[in-house]
């Protein structure tokens, strides 16, 4: 049986993080994803906001959290070459009702230690933001905010984190955990099994059904699904920062951003759910999107919506993220209900899990040879004519183009069908390459991404799919 | 940089029948760019029959009709880069293309832009439910199916009653798949006559007017969609939810014509019909670039595109060997129940037979179609009835053209 010095359930950004962070020591460690890649659950469907720390409520472990990860992974992201901008934000008033919560936030934020805050007239606001709602009074502007591409952020993470010896295991799904002589046996529902030292329970919204298999299940997750619209990049420029709403009962409320790749997303509503996998849209929600941004943005072309999705965060009772080593059960981390602002606090949170594991025993002796770079994807449409020639005549496939809409070749395909962690799947490949994610969505790529894959993977076209398990795509072969 | 005197982008059936004009027309050093490794566009999957009536006064499959073409072109020995995608065109007609060999850069003397379109996806519908596997639009389905050689599903639901929709029913009821239903949302089908005949009444697929997809079920893979009856306005009617279990939802909910190159040439465009603005010649507003075929404004049938590409073709070679054609511009509208015609605008000094194409806003009986300019019928035709999803043509004869904007209208008789 395969034995690991410390076993990690979940490769969202937070279990891939903290993967990339412990490959740092001589340690063996195993990430275990019950989906076909990582990245999969909410780490796939957020804002991909990097706040700046004004909200959290001061005291809790998500402003202290968010204070220090915000530079921490604005540097990761230059490490690993993940697409960001500091793009800035603002929460924007709307007349004398709202603009005491404007206050609020900055006050907040002063004691949460964040710098950059600045509490501006709507006049102001517009200056910066012509296309900004007239009503708009007062705005707090935060310039330490950013956009991160999330799954991008997180398949490079994970990607390092094999480099630098990590093991992936994907299509594990936990379906039992024992502990005996002190190592955790754990199980999944295929029939695998592997042992670790360790166990860190980042599974997200499966996070309590882990934590109780392992015999400390104290809270319940409450999944709460986030719907978005995101609108072709002819809208991508309709503003530069992103703009949000004063928070109301149902969090930090609808927002208007730029994305890293140049589209305009809008969302997230709010609505409990009854688990992670419920990431259905609905009429009613997304016609709320579109009243509720047109708010803040009244310009907004929703006839340009290219697609709607919904993300399903891991909320709890009392709002705060749990990260602490279980009082039951030894060399168990419970790493959960980490909502908003997790993603901002991905490579603070591992940072903080490695010193917990270490204050319980884990032995961390530094790699020498330890490299936390990783390089960029080749992207074929960001290179000037003399490197397009270049990497064309060393490798012809990136002559081809695959998905006109985004310029995709097929070098780039072929890179994210070999490059750890490999695409498996037609989605897998259209995170790591953006292949699909235009206007047509796929219509034209798709049968050639699909035929690359089964060449590559030497299988038939039917056993290629669009995200593992059933999700296939062609039945029978004529 | 290479120089060719006419570069066209795009070797389906209105690229080919650009090329093969050109060359007839004096100017043979013509090449086509295209972005598959076989030219012909869309018409390669396209392995039903019905092409070619009107143009070749046979009845065709498209690999067939476009083989016609193919032949032509290669008999005349015109160039085409196949494999080969466009990543730029200048508005002084330098084109970029890539390729496996590498980035070709060339200095056209004119260029035609013969893109087609694509289909709108189902995330421009905004449809609600999950997003499972087995949601295509028809023309990918087709691909798959005649191209690839594989069935994307065994059950099927079809959203738009548009020509490709109506062929992907019959086509996946031939190769076995059952056709659960075809659902308009519209009053009326957007496809023509002949095909639902010929591809749901011929095989018993009931097709639902008013009807759309409100809902999609399933997680990795569909399991089935929920449909309702829409009003007028296409919101839902309430109580008339209906769910149909199926593993296969095509789409063929529109076209759109593909004019990422044309934008970003900053060329100007017709919000209508999403498709550059262009003279009786296909010439856009900048110099030397012309547009014809589906990347102007969607066709229903491929013998009009080819008809209509040997303008653009006779234009460009016309550019090449005269340059601009002095005068001049009439603006062309449509009104009172138009909604379109192509060209926008006609150079005062045209000389021979000017074509208007345009498209009709609602369905209707007996009507008659009229340009006019001023007092002065230009051109008319009375139809038995009229259809949005049936392209009209009118026909101006020589020596009619006066000053003044033209207007073009129907009236119910």
């Amino acid at each position: 049986m395969e034995r690991y010095d410390v076993l990690i359930a979940g490769a969202g950004v937070t279990g891939g993080m903290i993967a990339r962070e412990l490959s740092r020591y001589n340690l063996s460690v195993c990430l275990l994803e019950k989906e076909n890649d990582v990245a999969c659950g909410a780490t796939k469907a957020n804002s991909g906001i990097i706040h700046g720390g004004h909200d959290p409520v001061p005291g809790t472990l998500k402003a202290r959290l968010n204070a220090i990860g915000n530079p921490m992974l604005f540097e990761a992201c230059r490490q690993l070459n993940v697409p960001h901008r500091r793009n800035e934000s603002m929460v924007c008033a709307f007349g004398p009702d709202e603009e005491p919560a404007v206050d609020r936030l900055y006050q907040r934020g002063l004691e949460n230690g964040i710098e950059g805050l600045e509490v501006i007239t709507g006049d102001m606001a517009r200056q910066l933001e012509p296309a900004l709602s007239t009503q708009i009074t007062k705005a707090l502007l935060i310039k330490n905010s950013g956009i991160v591409c999330p799954y991008s952020l997180t398949i490079a993470a994970v990607g390092n984190a094999m480099d630098n010896g990590v093991t992936l295991k994907r299509n594990f799904e936990i379906n039992k955990i024992e502990k005996t002589d002190g190592l955790f046996t754990v199980c999944s529902a295929n029939g695998e099994t592997v042992q670790g030292e360790y166990l860190i329970n980042c599974a997200g919204c499966a996070a309590d059904k882990i934590a109780a298999m392992a015999g400390d299940g104290f809270y319940t997750i409450n999944p709460r699904a986030g719907e978005y619209m995101l609108m072709d990049k002819s809208e991508g420029g309709r503003v530069s920062r992103t703009i949000f709403q004063t928070p109301g009962k149902e969090g930090k409320g609808i927002l208007v951003t730029p994305t890293v790749h140049g589209n305009l997303l809008t969302g997230p509503t709010a609505q409990a759910v009854d688990s992670g996998d419920s990431t259905f849209t609905s009429a009613q929600q997304l016609e709320k999107i579109q009243r509720l941004a047109a708010k803040s943005v009244p310009g907004v072309n929703f006839r340009q919506v290219i697609t709607s999705f919904s993300g399903v965060r891991s909320s709890v009772d009392g709002g705060d993220f749990i990260i602490r080593m279980s009082d039951k059960v030894e060399k168990f981390a419970h790493v959960a209900a980490i909502d908003s602002p997790g993603l901002t606090c991905c490579v603070s949170i591992a940072v903080y899990v490695v010193d917990m594991l270490a204050q319980a025993g884990l032995k961390l002796t530094e790699k020498e040879n330890w490299n936390g770079t990783r390089e960029d994807p080749l992207a074929f449409s960001k290179m000037d004519m003399d490197q397009k020639n270049k990497v064309i005549a060393e490798n012809p496939a990136y002559g081809k183009i695959v998905c006109r809409c985004e310029t995709i070749t097929e070098g780039e395909i072929m890179e994210s069908l070999t490059r750890q962690p490999v695409a498996l799947d037609l989605d897998g490949v259209k995170r790591r390459t953006r292949s699909g994610m235009g206007r047509c969505q796929g219509g034209f790529c798709s049968p050639y991404i699909m035929k690359l894959i089964a060449q590559h993977t030497g299988t038939d076209m039917t056993a290629v799919t669009k995200n593992g398990g059933s999700s296939y795509i062609a039945v029978h072969k004529l | 940089m290479i120089k060719h005197d006419i570069v066209i982008v795009g070797g389906g059936p209105a690229g080919m029948a650009a090329a093969v004009a050109a060359y007839d027309r004096g100017v043979t050093d013509v090449v086509i760019i295209d972005r598959e490794d076989t030219p012909g566009g869309i018409l390669r999957q396209c392995i039903h029959n019905g092409f070619g009536l009107h143009k070749l006064g046979q009845e065709l499959t498209g690999p067939e009709y476009a083989t016609v073409y193919a032949v032509k072109v290669a008999e005349r020995g015109i160039k085409v880069y196949t494999g080969t995608t466009v990543l730029s065109v200048t508005q002084d007609r330098i084109v970029t293309a890539t390729g496996r060999e590498g980035i070709v850069q060339i200095q056209a003397g004119a260029v035609v832009l013969t893109m087609g379109c694509r289909e709108r996806s189902r995330g421009a519908l905004n449809t609600p439910g999950t997003r499972p596997a087995g949601v295509f639009s028809a023309g990918t389905a087709q691909k798959l199916i005649n191209i690839d050689g594989y069935m994307p599903g065994k059950k099927a639901v079809i959203l738009g009653s548009g020509d490709i929709g109506l062929i992907m029913a019959r086509r996946m009821t031939l190769e076995g798949a059952k056709v659960e239903a075809v659902c308009e949302i519209m009053p009326y089908s957007g496809g023509l006559t002949r095909n639902i005949v010929q591809c749901l009444e011929d095989y018993d697929i009931p097709l639902y007017l008013g009807t759309t997809v409100v809902e999609i079920h399933g997680k990795k893979r569909l399991e089935g969609v929920t449909i309702a009856q829409v009003d007028e306005n296409r919101r839902e009617i309430p109580d008339t939810r209906r769910y149909i279990e199926c593993d296969t939802l095509l789409l063929s909910v529109g076209l759109v014509p593909e004019n990422e190159l044309t934008i970003a040439a900053g060329i100007s465009m017709d919000r209508v019909t999403g498709g550059a603005i262009v003279d009786e010649n296909c010439h856009t507003e900048i110099s030397g670039i012309f547009a014809r075929g589906n990347v102007l404004h969607v066709h229903d049938l491929v013998d009009y595109v080819s008809d209509e590409a040997e303008r653009a073709g006779c234009g460009a070679a016309d550019y090449v060997k005269n340059g601009v054609q002095a005068g001049e511009y009439i603006p062309v509208k449509a009104v009172g129940g138009v909604r379109y015609v192509i060209p926008q605008h006609i150079n005062r000094n045209a000389t021979g037979e000017i074509s208007l194409f345009m498209r009709v806003a609602q369905p209707s009986g007996k009507a008659r179609i009229t340009a006019r300019q001023g007092e002065t019928i230009l051109a008319t035709a009375t139809k038995l009835k009229t259809a949005p999803g049936e392209m009209e043509k009118l026909i101006i004869r020589p020596g009619l053209l006066g000053t003044g904007e033209i207007t073009v209208e129907i009236e119910q008789l």
